[in-house]
C-alpha cells in the first residue's frame, strides 16, 4: 500500500487511480525517453499490479479504479483525520471577530505532512497556543488512547476535541487570552472538576450576561474608568476589549464566584455584578420589586409580559401585519426599574396604570376574577384595537387564463348572497371604513374553471368565486385598502380590518407580579365602592390572590405607586434596592394617607361605610391578547369531514366540542349507554347501512330504480342496519386488504 | 356470647323461612348482630327488625348487575395515579435498602413483570425466636451473601510466584458467625491448586506455562477477582441483609429475595415472612396467595404515596390478574391481548397484527363486549343498556 501511495504522490495523479492511468503515463515517459522515470515507473507499475493480483482483482479497469478509490477513502480514515481549527474557532471564533494572532493557514503540503505524522501536527498546535505550552493536545482519534486518569477531556460545542494534563492552568490560560483579546471574547470555558471535563462554548444560542472582572480581591473596573465612560472617552466594547468585564454564559457561571455587591468582595471572588439587577433579563427586569416576589410568580410574569397588549411598533398604521394587537392609551408605568429605562420600555409601554382596590366583592372576583369599572372602560382604559389583514393578487394560469378582481356576476359558480358583495366598490374591493362583519367579501374575486373541457356545455365553462371574505367569528370596520403589484407584476390587494376591543367579560389582564386574572364583572361606576376622596377604583382585586402566591411585590408597587401619584413622581422600584419602602412609607403619610395603604371604602350601592380598612393603591395592569371575543364558540349542527362524515375540529372550521375518550369512559363508568350512543353516533356519524343477508357485505341503493341490491349476490334482500361512518370506513379499509368482514345479521335484543 | 350469636342465626333462619328474604350474611355482620343485641338491650322484635334493615342496607351496598365496575376500578386507580411522581425512589422502613416505589412500582404490578427492579424479603421469626438476637444474626448471615472480600485481612498479588496470597481475618469470620472450616472447604473445592495454611492462602495462577508474561498477568488478575468474589455464604438469589429490631422483635429485611428457601429453613414465621415478588408468592404459595400479594402490594404502593384507593377497585385487578391460575398482565400481553372480540383487540394495541389474524382464522365477534359496540355504533351492553325485552310470543 505504501508503495501506491508513494506513487500516487510521485506521479501527481489528481483522479482515481488505475491501471489505464500508469499505462498512458508510461506512453508519455516513454515518448520523453527518461531512462530514469521510466525505471521508477516500472518499479511502481510492477508493485501496483502485483498488489492487485495478490488481492485477486480482477483485470478489469473500472474495477481496479473503483477499488482504489475505495482504499484510498479507507486509509483516510486509518490515518490521523485532518482538524479544521477555523471550524472550532478556538482562533477564529464567531465570524465578525478579529482572528487574533497572526496564525497562517496552513499551506496545502502542510496538510499532507499533518495526514502523514500527528506527532507533528500536535507540536504544530504547540506553536498556536504559545512556546510554553505544556499540555498535549491528541485529536480524536487518539483520544481514546490518553485514557489514564488524570488527563482532562476538552469538549467544544459539546464534542470531543482532545485532553489536556493540567485543566486549572489551562483554563485559566485560556480565559486570560480571552481578557487579552487573543481569543473571542464570545468564548466561554468551564472546567467540571467532579467529572474532570472541560467545556468550551462559542455557538449561538447561549443566554450571557457582563460581569466586573475581580482579580485578588479588587474589580479591575476602576473609577477612573468610570469616569472616563461618563466623559465619553471609553466606550462599553472598550472595557470588554480591555479586560475589565467579560460576560459568561450559565456554564461558567458554574465556575466562578460573584460578589453581588462591591461590600461583599473578598479574596476569593472572580467576579463582581455590575448591579445586582443584571442579573435579569429584560421581561424579568421589567417587574418592580421583583425581589420581593416568590420566583415562581417572577417567572409567570416573564412569560406573561410578552403577551401584553401595547404600542407594539410606532409605523403600525403603515404595516399589513397578518394579526396585531394595539392598546389604545398606553401609559408608562409610575412604579419603574432600571432596566424599564436602559431597554426604552417607556416609549413602547404595553400597560396602563390603574387604581386597585384589595377587596372582594359580591364573590364576582373570586377564584383570580376581577370586577372592573364600567366607567373607566368608557373612557378608555384598557381599550384597544385588532388588526386583520386580508390579502390576494389576480393570479395568472397556464393557458392565459388570470384571476379578475370584480363584483362577482351572479351565475358564477359558488355565488354567495348578494348581501355578501354589498361593501364592494365597482373594482371589487371593498370601501375603507366600511363595517364588515364575517363571511362578508373583502375583495371580490372569481378564477378560471380549473379544467378547461372539450365541448361539455355552460357548466364547466362558469368562473369560480374566490374571494377573500372576513374570517369566520370575526367583525370590523375596513381600515385601510392597498393596491399594488406583486413581483410578476400582477394586481395585488391588501386590506386591513380594524375591530375596537372595549374590555368585556373574560379577557384577560395580569399585574406586573404573576398575578393574572379575567374580568368577572363590569360594574358602573355608582355602585363601586369609593373612597374618603371619592376615588374610585378602575379595579377590584380579590385578596385571597396575594398570600398563598407570596407576591409581595404587588403590595409595594400598589403603596409605591400611590406614593408616587401622590408625590407626582415616578418611582424607581429597581429590585435589590433595599431602603425604598421606609421612604414610600413616610411620603404617604406626609400626604395625610396611612402608611400601609390602607383606606376607608364607602359602599358605592348603599354609602355606608365599609368596616374593613381596604388596601387601595396604585399598579401597573397589562391587558393579555387572550380575550373573550376571538374564543366564544358553540356549536349545535355544523360541517362534518368529508372522509369520516364526523363534525370537523376547531372554531376556525365551526367544528365540534369533542367528546374524548376520557368523558367516553365517564359515561360508560356511569352505565349510560344511550347517552353515549347518542353523543358516538346520533349527534356525530350516523349512518344508514344496507347489509346484503346473504354475503354480510356492503349492498347498494339504485336511487334510479328506487331498488337496493347486492353488487355481489344480485338481486336478494337487504337490510338497514345503524352503525357510524367509521366503522363503514373500517369495513371498507379491511376490504382493501383483502380482509372479508362479513355481518351476520340478527334480530335486535 | 355463643348464645346470642346462635340466637341471631335462629333470626335470621327464621326471617329466611317465612319471610324468604335469603340473609347470608358473613359471620361478622353476625357477631355484629349479636354485640348489637347486648349493647342496646334489644327486644326480639327490635333484633328481628334491626336483621331485616341490615339485609336491606347490605343488599343496597351491592354492586348492580351491569354496573361497569372495571372502568370505575380504572378510573380510581388512574386518577391517584397521575399524582404519583413519575421517579420515586424511596428508603422504605430502614435505610440502607432502596425499593422501589410509587408510580414506577405500580406500573410492575400491573404489568406483572417477572423480574422486578428491587426484589425483597421481610423475614419474621416463630415466637421462640423472635428475640433471640444471637439466632436472628446467625441466621442472617447464613442468609446474606458474604465473599472472602469481606473476611480478608490482607490480600496480594504477586507477580514474582504468580501467585494469589490472601490472609483471611478471624475476627471477622467470627463476627459473622461463619465456619473456618467450611470456607475452607469452599476455598478448596473452587480453587484446586490452593494451599491453605492456617490463615494465609496462597493460589497459584492456573497458566503459568504461557510464555506471554502479559497474558499471564491479566490472567492472575482475574484470578484475584474470582477469589475476592468467592461466595462463601449466603442463599441464591439474596444479597445485602439488614437486621432490624422492631419495637418487640428482631426482623430481617434482604436485598434480593428467595422465598421458597427461606421458608424451608428452622424457626421463621412461615406466616408472616413475605417477598415484594408477586410470581414467586405465586409459584411457592399458589395463585390465592399472589393474588393477596398483589392487593397488599398496590395498596400499600398507593397508601405510601398517601393516596386512598378503595380495596375493592384493587381485588378487581387483583382478581382479574390472577382468575386464570397464573399471574397475567393487564395490557398488550396479558388481559387485553386476551380478549375475545378482534375489534376489541384492535382498537387497543397492535391493530394490524389483530385483524390479520382474525382474517386468516375466520373470527367471529359476537358484539358482546363495551368497545366493540362503541366501534359499530349500538348501545353498550352495561347500566341502560344491559337490559332488554323479551316477548313471550306464545301469549299473543
Amino acid at each position: 500500500m505504501a508503495k501506491i501511495n508513494e506513487a500516487v504522490s510521485y506521479f501527481g495523479f489528481e483522479e482515481t487511480f488505475s491501471l489505464k492511468v500508469c499505462k498512458d503515463i508510461r506512453k508519455e515517459i516513454l515518448k520523453v525517453k527518461d531512462e530514469e522515470k521510466e525505471a521508477t515507473f516500472n518499479k511502481y507499475f510492477s508493485e501496483i499490479k502485483e498488489y492487485y493480483q495478490e488481492n485477486e482483482y480482477s483485470d478489469d479497469e473500472e474495477l481496479i479504479a473503483a477499488d482504489f478509490a475505495g482504499e484510498s477513502s479507507e486509509k483516510l480514515t486509518d490515518d490521523y483525520p485532518e482538524v479544521d481549527f477555523e471550524q472550532y474557532g478556538i482562533f477564529a471564533a464567531v465570524e465578525g471577530i478579529a482572528v487574533p494572532g497572526d496564525e497562517e493557514e496552513p499551506a496545502d503540503d502542510d496538510k499532507d505532512e499533518i495526514d502523514a505524522e500527528p506527532e507533528k501536527a500536535s507540536s504544530k498546535k504547540e506553536d498556536v497556543f504559545g512556546d510554553d505550552y505544556s499540555f498535549i493536545y491528541t485529536p480524536p482519534a487518539y483520544a481514546h488512547k490518553h485514557d489514564n486518569a488524570e488527563s482532562t477531556k476538552i469538549y467544544i460545542n459539546g464534542e470531543l476535541l482532545g485532553s489536556c494534563e493540567d485543566p486549572v492552568s489551562f483554563t485559566q490560560e485560556m480565559r486570560q487570552k480571552r481578557r487579552n483579546g487573543e481569543i473571542s471574547y464570545e468564548m466561554n470555558i468551564t472546567y467540571y472538576e467532579d467529572n474532570n471535563e472541560i467545556y468550551i462554548f462559542n455557538d449561538p444560542g447561549r443566554a450571557r450576561r457582563p460581569l466586573i472582572i475581580v482579580e485578588e480581591g479588587k474589580p479591575l473596573l476602576k473609577e477612573d474608568h468610570l469616569n472616563k465612560v461618563a466623559n465619553g472617552k471609553l466606550k462599553w466594547d472598550d472595557l470588554v476589549n480591555n479586560g475589565l468585564i467579560e460576560y459568561l454564559d450559565a456554564e461558567e457561571e458554574e465556575n466562578s464566584y460573584i460578589a453581588m455587591t462591591l461590600a461583599d468582595l473578598n479574596e476569593d471572588h472572580t467576579h463582581l455584578e455590575i448591579d445586582p439587577a443584571t442579573m435579569l433579563g429584560i421581561c424579568a427586569g421589567i417587574i418592580p420589586f421583583s425581589d420581593h416576589n416568590s420566583s415562581p410568580r417572577n417567572t409567570m410574569e416573564a412569560g406573561m409580559t410578552k403577551q401584553a397588549l401595547g404600542l407594539y411598533v410606532s409605523n403600525y398604521a403603515l404595516r399589513t401585519d397578518t394579526r396585531a394587537h394595539l392598546l389604545h392609551h398606553p401609559q408608562t408605568p409610575i412604579v419603574k426599574t432600571r432596566i424599564i429605562d436602559s431597554t426604552n420600555y417607556d416609549s413602547r409601554p404595553s400597560g396602563q396604570n390603574f387604581v386597585v382596590a384589595l377587596m372582594s366583592y359580591e364573590g364576582y372576583n373570586m377564584e383570580d376574577a376581577m370586577v372592573i369599572n364600567k366607567g373607566a372602560l368608557e373612557r378608555g382604559l384598557a381599550r384597544s384595537s385588532f388588526f386583520r389583514a386580508y390579502d390576494t393578487s389576480e393570479k395568472r394560469y397556464a393557458g392565459g387564463q388570470v384571476d379578475k378582481f370584480e363584483v362577482p356576476d351572479k351565475n358564477i359558480k359558488g355565488y354567495r348572497s348578494e348581501d355578501a358583495y354589498r361593501n364592494l366598490d365597482e373594482d371589487g374591493v371593498v370601501n375603507p371604513e366600511s363595517e364588515v362583519e364575517s363571511g362578508d367579501v373583502l375583495i371580490g374575486k372569481t378564477s378560471p374553471p380549473r379544467f378547461l373541457e372539450e365541448d361539455f356545455g355552460t357548466v364547466a365553462d362558469r368562473r369560480r368565486e374566490t374571494s377573500v371574505t372576513v374570517r369566520h367569528g370575526e367583525k370590523g370596520i375596513v381600515d385601510a385598502v392597498l393596491l399594488s403589484e406583486t413581483v410578476e407584476g400582477s394586481r395585488l390587494a391588501k386590506i386591513r380590518v380594524r375591530d375596537t376591543r372595549q374590555p368585556e367579560f373574560g379577557d384577560k389582564f395580569a399585574s406586573r407580579h404573576g398575578q393574572k386574572g379575567v374580568v368577572g364583572l363590569i360594574l358602573s361606576p355608582e355602585d363601586i365602592p369609593f373612597t374618603e376622596f371619592g376615588v374610585v377604583p378602575d379595579l377590584i382585586v380579590n385578596p385571597h390572590a396575594i398570600p398563598s402566591r407570596m407576591s409581595i411585590g404587588q403590595v409595594l408597587e400598589m403603596v409605591a405607586g400611590k406614593a408616587g401619584c401622590l408625590e407626582g413622581e415616578r418611582v424607581d422600584a429597581t429590585p435589590f434596592n433595599q431602603d425604598l419602602e421606609g421612604e414610600i412609607k413616610q411620603q404617604l403619610l406626609n400626604h395625610g394617607f396611612e402608611s400601609a395603604g390602607c383606606e376607608s371604602l364607602y359602599s358605592g350601592v348603599t354609602g355606608e361605610r365599609i368596616d374593613a380598612e381596604i388596601f387601595v393603591g396604585v399598579a401597573y395592569y397589562q391587558k393579555l391578547h387572550h380575550m373573550t371575543t376571538d374564543k366564544v364558540y358553540a356549536r349545535s349542527r355544523g360541517p362534518v369531514q368529508v372522509l369520516t362524515r364526523q363534525p370537523t375540529e376547531g372554531r376556525a372550521r365551526e367544528g365540534g366540542l369533542r367528546f374524548g375518550e376520557m368523558e367516553r369512559d365517564c359515561l360508560i363508568a356511569h352505565g349510560a349507554a344511550l347517552t353515549l350512543k347518542e353523543r358516538l353516533l346520533d349527534e356525530s356519524d350516523k349512518y344508514e347501512a344496507i347489509v346484503c343477508e346473504n354475503c354480510g357485505m356492503l349492498a347498494v341503493y339504485d336511487r334510479n330504480k328506487n331498488k337496493k341490491y347486492c353488487p355481489i349476490c344480485g338481486d336478494v334482500e337487504t337490510y338497514p342496519v345503524e352503525i357510524s361512518y367509521a366503522f363503514k370506513l373500517l369495513l371498507d379499509e379491511l376490504k382493501s386488504l383483502c380482509i372479508f368482514p362479513k355481518l351476520v345479521l340478527g334480530d335486535k335484543a | 356470647m355463643e348464645e346470642i350469636i346462635n340466637k341471631v342465626k335462629d333470626v335470621i333462619a327464621q326471617l329466611n323461612e317465612e319471610e324468604d328474604l335469603g340473609i347470608a350474611f358473613p359471620d361478622s355482620y353476625i357477631e355484629d348482630l349479636a354485640e348489637a343485641y347486648i349493647k342496646r338491650d334489644l327486644t326480639d322484635d327490635e333484633l328481628c327488625e334491626l336483621t331485616r334493615r341490615l339485609k336491606a342496607a347490605y343488599d343496597r351496598a351491592h354492586v348492580e348487575a351491569g354496573e361497569a365496575v372495571g372502568t370505575v376500578a380504572a378510573q380510581s386507580v388512574g386518577e391517584p395515579g397521575t399524582q404519583m411522581t413519575m421517579r420515586t425512589f424511596h428508603y422504605a422502613g430502614v435505610t440502607e435498602l432502596n425499593v422501589t416505589l410509587g408510580l414506577p412500582r405500580l406500573i410492575e404490578i400491573v404489568d406483572a413483570r417477572k423480574e422486578i427492579a428491587t426484589p425483597t424479603m421481610d423475614i419474621y421469626f416463630d415466637e421462640e425466636r423472635r428475640n433471640d438476637e444471637e439466632f436472628v444474626r446467625t441466621l442472617a448471615n447464613k442468609i446474606g451473601k458474604s465473599t472472602i472480600n469481606d473476611v480478608l485481612s490482607d490480600f496480594n498479588l504477586n507477580y514474582g510466584t504468580m501467585e494469589v496470597e490472601a490472609v483471611l481475618d478471624n475476627k471477622k469470620i467470627e463476627e459473622k458467625r461463619l465456619d473456618r472450616e467450611e470456607i475452607n472447604a469452599i476455598i478448596e473445592k473452587t480453587f484446586k491448586k490452593a494451599t491453605i495454611n492456617n490463615d494465609n492462602i496462597i493460589i497459584p495462577s492456573s497458566k503459568t506455562d504461557k510464555s506471554d508474561s502479559k497474558f499471564e498477568i491479566r490472567e492472575l488478575r482475574l484470578l484475584a477477582d474470582k477469589v475476592r468474589d468467592l461466595q462463601i455464604s449466603g442463599i441464591k438469589g439474596i444479597g445485602k441483609v439488614i437486621i432490624r429490631k422492631d419495637d418487640r422483635e428482631w426482623i430481617i429485611h434482604t436485598e434480593g429475595s428467595n422465598l421458597k428457601e427461606i421458608l424451608d429453613m428452622e424457626g421463621i414465621d412461615h406466616v408472616r415472612t413475605t417477598t415484594n415478588n408477586i410470581h414467586e408468592i405465586g409459584e411457592v404459595l399458589g395463585i390465592e396467595a399472589a393474588r393477596q400479594s398483589i392487593i397488599n402490594e398496590a395498596q400499600n404502593t398507593l397508601s405510601e404515596q398517601g393516596l386512598s384507593v378503595d380495596v375493592r377497585h384493587i381485588m378487581l385487578v387483583a382478581d382479574i390478574m390472577t382468575s386464570e391460575g397464573v399471574v397475567k398482565s393487564i395490557g398488550r400481553h396479558g388481559i387485553s391481548g386476551e380478549k375475545s372480540s378482534v375489534l376489541a383487540r384492535a382498537a387497543f394495541e397492535e391493530t394490524g397484527k389483530h385483524l390479520l389474524n382474525a382474517s386468516i382464522r375466520g373470527e367471529v365477534d359476537d358484539l358482546t363486549g363495551i368497545i366493540e359496540n362503541i366501534i359499530i355504533g349500538q348501545p353498550i351492553p352495561l347500566g341502560t343498556g344491559s337490559v332488554g325485552v323479551k316477548m313471550d310470543y306464545k301469549n299473543e
